[in-house]
């Protein structure tokens, strides 16, 4: 089952023209994915790897008929981008992109809720099945397929914590990149949910950090509602309060959003918080 | 971005938003002139981006210009948190009855963004929300409709505004919501908007931040940028497309990622803390780690003097390991440390990556297969050191 994406997605990469859509648009296909095609406003009717660009979403969801997007463009772009997509009917749109001015972001977000697309994103490593498919700059190298569910703030920690259970023998389920920024476009919780309810879960590991509180109350419901064990590490416990730590979303703002706090909950919730993030195949085995 | 309290009222005042008709000075001189020209009590304030001034000195009233000329002699060059205050504001004396509280900001859980008004401002917002949260009043507002008319008066009315200023507020509060949205802010906030014993509503103090990521498309605002509000390394690590933070510790971290540039540290001080040894810097190098910018990163954080070793850590994906490998030696032979450093190669090609660290023998640099090894490495190489 897998949750997001398998090998049947049929994805769009928005930017498949440029250098960093391209090259990850290769990836996703050398892995299996299934890419069937791009867009680039102004360069419809080239081919790209011998799949078709269209000027617009609109003209290659109805050639395609594809289910999920990926959005490369760079960020004074993306907002149009992500909102094409949604208007355009896809299922699911996952957006890379960084530095995307949070006042746009808000407008996405509202946007794909009144369409009923799921945005996975911004400023994220993307979605990876392992073994299916991934949608994303996630390396293939990073994990082998399994039972573990993984959900990530983060880009390289991920692949850290993802390689490290890969040498101790545990393999993945989906791995869920929901990024780095203060407004996105699916939190914990849901991807969480979502784990809860997929038979080919059996375990989840969720890596937070400072800033906002997505990991308090993905906590609640690890409390409430969540049968399946859950793993975490919060990054930023030696982050000072008021600066931003690289991720736009990353900040301790009045003495809310500290690691402490975070790892506090979770733990109350039943999680396994590991100090070290080397630890956390540790905590699932 | 944070603006000084005159450049976020000056900017309410284009969005017709009413503030005392302060003026700008660098020099006591200049402060005595305007205070003559005022005519009657002025309030001389520093202007620097630290909460808390009032309390340090930051802020006096003069009752003539005399005075204030004085005042200012004391605040200008004047040292609050380490930061040096280069300008004053001298804003004539309000006339004050009642203070109160009016911000919009983002509300990154709701995704919306959060207009918080209180009858009892003055004080410190958050303070004030520890304290007596159901003084508050709270209205979201949704992204794509923008203020609607209904709310202004949800608002006035919920909050306890006097019916005699809904008309007056409800300017000001069109006037913020329209300076947050034009403006990309993340924070507009007007603490303390004042009732006047003239019965008018005026804007006293302002804070205004705005989304880093949007000043490509705030030209005016960007050239506020004030040079002397960053750090040298921090402002040269900007230029690079480097994300560098300098911290108090010993340990400079160059890692790939921001989640793991925080973990990093963060394994510094887990295995330091105890010897009173951590982080540096948080430094993320972003994607490629090529020799150029790996030899820029490692200068920044060599220009920070408390910096005792070095730690690398760096996960290949795309990027190789042992590509790495070569740019890091490149870097050093360029930038020739003399602090020890600790090299941590995890992902693709890493063993090769570390072979090539191990087979250049330079007696300064270590290589470790683990994080956990690597940070406590770090932490040995400074306490030999101290």
């Amino acid at each position: 089952m897998s949750i997001l994406i398998d090998r049947s997605s049929k994805v769009l990469v928005q930017g498949i023209t440029g250098r960093q859509g391209g090259f990850h648009a290769k990836l996703m296909m050398e892995y299996g994915t299934e890419v069937v095609g791009g867009v680039t406003p102004g360069k419809g009717g080239e081919w790209f790897e011998g799949k078709p660009v269209f000027d617009t979403m609109r003209k290659a969801v109805e050639t395609t008929n594809a289910d999920v997007s990926l959005v490369t463009v760079p960020a004074r772009f993306a907002a149009d981008a992500m909102m094409e997509a949604a208007d355009a009917g896809l299922r699911l749109v996952i957006c890379l992109t960084e530095h995307i001015p949070v006042s746009d972001m808000m407008r996405v977000v509202s946007y794909c809720a009144q369409k009923r697309t799921r945005l996975i994103g911004p400023n994220c490593p993307g979605v990876m099945t392992p073994g299916q498919a991934k949608v994303g700059i996630i390396p293939a190298m990073v994990a082998a397929p399994g039972s573990v569910g993984v959900v990530s703030k983060s880009g390289t920690l991920t692949y850290e914590v993802g390689f490290a259970m890969k040498n101790a023998g545990i393999g993945n389920s989906t791995i869920v990149g929901i990024g780095g920024d203060p407004v996105i476009g699916t939190t914990f919780v849901e991807v969480l949910e979502m784990f809860e309810n997929d038979p080919e879960t059996e375990k989840v590991a969720l890596l937070g950090e400072i800033g906002g509180n997505a990991e308090i109350v993905a906590a609640e419901y690890i409390k409430n509602a969540m049968t399946k064990p859950v793993a975490a590490f919060i990054a930023g416990r030696s982050a000072p309060a008021g600066k931003r730590m690289g991720h736009a979303g990353a900040i301790v703002d009045g003495g809310e959003g500290s690691a402490e706090e975070k790892i506090q909950a979770l733990e109350a919730a039943g999680a396994r918080v590991a100090a070290n993030p080397e630890e956390i195949p540790g905590l699932l085995s | 971005m944070k603006l000084h309290e005159y450049q976020s009222k000056f900017l309410f005042r284009d969005f017709g938003i009413p503030i005392p008709e302060g003026v700008v000075a660098t020099t006591a001189d200049q402060v005595r002139q305007i205070a003559a020209e005022l005519g009657g009590v002025v309030v001389i304030k520093a202007q620097v981006h630290v909460g808390g001034r009032g309390k340090a000195g930051g802020v006096k009233v003069a009752q003539n210009p005399v005075e204030a000329r004085a005042y200012a002699e004391q605040i200008l060059g004047m040292d609050i948190k380490g930061l040096r205050v280069e300008k004053v504001l001298v804003d004539p004396g309000a006339d004050i009855e009642r203070e109160l509280y009016l911000a919009i900001t983002n509300d990154r859980g709701a995704g919306r963004p959060l207009i918080m008004t209180s009858m009892d401002g003055g004080m410190d917002i958050e303070e004030l929300n520890r304290e007596r949260p159901e003084a508050i009043t709270r209205e979201h507002i949704d992204p794509i409709l923008g203020l609607q008319g209904f709310q202004v008066t949800y608002i006035a009315s919920a909050m306890g505004m006097p019916r005699a200023l809904w008309r007056q507020f409800g300017s000001i509060l069109r006037g913020l919501y329209r300076c947050y949205v034009e403006s990309d802010a993340e924070l507009a906030e007007i603490n303390p908007l004042v009732i006047t014993g003239g019965g008018d509503l005026l804007a006293v103090d302002g804070k205004v931040i705005i989304d880093d990521n949007a000043l490509f498309r705030q030209p005016a605002l960007t050239a506020e940028r004030n040079a002397s509000d960053e750090l040298e390394s921090e402002r040269q690590a900007r230029e690079a497309g480097i994300t560098y933070i300098k911290l108090d510790g010993q340990i400079g971290c160059m890692v790939n990622g921001a989640g793991l540039a925080m973990t990093t540290m963060d394994m510094t001080k887990l295995y330091g803390d105890a010897d009173g040894i951590g982080p540096a810097n948080f430094l993320d190098i972003g994607g490629g780690a090529t020799p150029e910018q790996v030899a820029t990163a490692l200068r920044i954080i060599l220009s920070d003097s408390n910096v005792k070793c070095v730690l690398f850590n760096i996960f290949g994906g795309i990027t190789r390991c042992d590509e790495v490998a070569k740019g890091i030696l490149t870097a050093y032979n360029e930038v020739k440390p003399d602090v020890p450093m600790v090299i941590r190669l995890q992902g693709t090609n890493a063993p090769a990556g570390n072979r090539i660290i191990s087979a250049a023998q330079i007696p300064n640099i270590m290589s470790a297969e683990t994080l956990t090894n690597a940070a406590k490495m770090a932490v040995a190489a400074v306490k030999e050191g101290l």
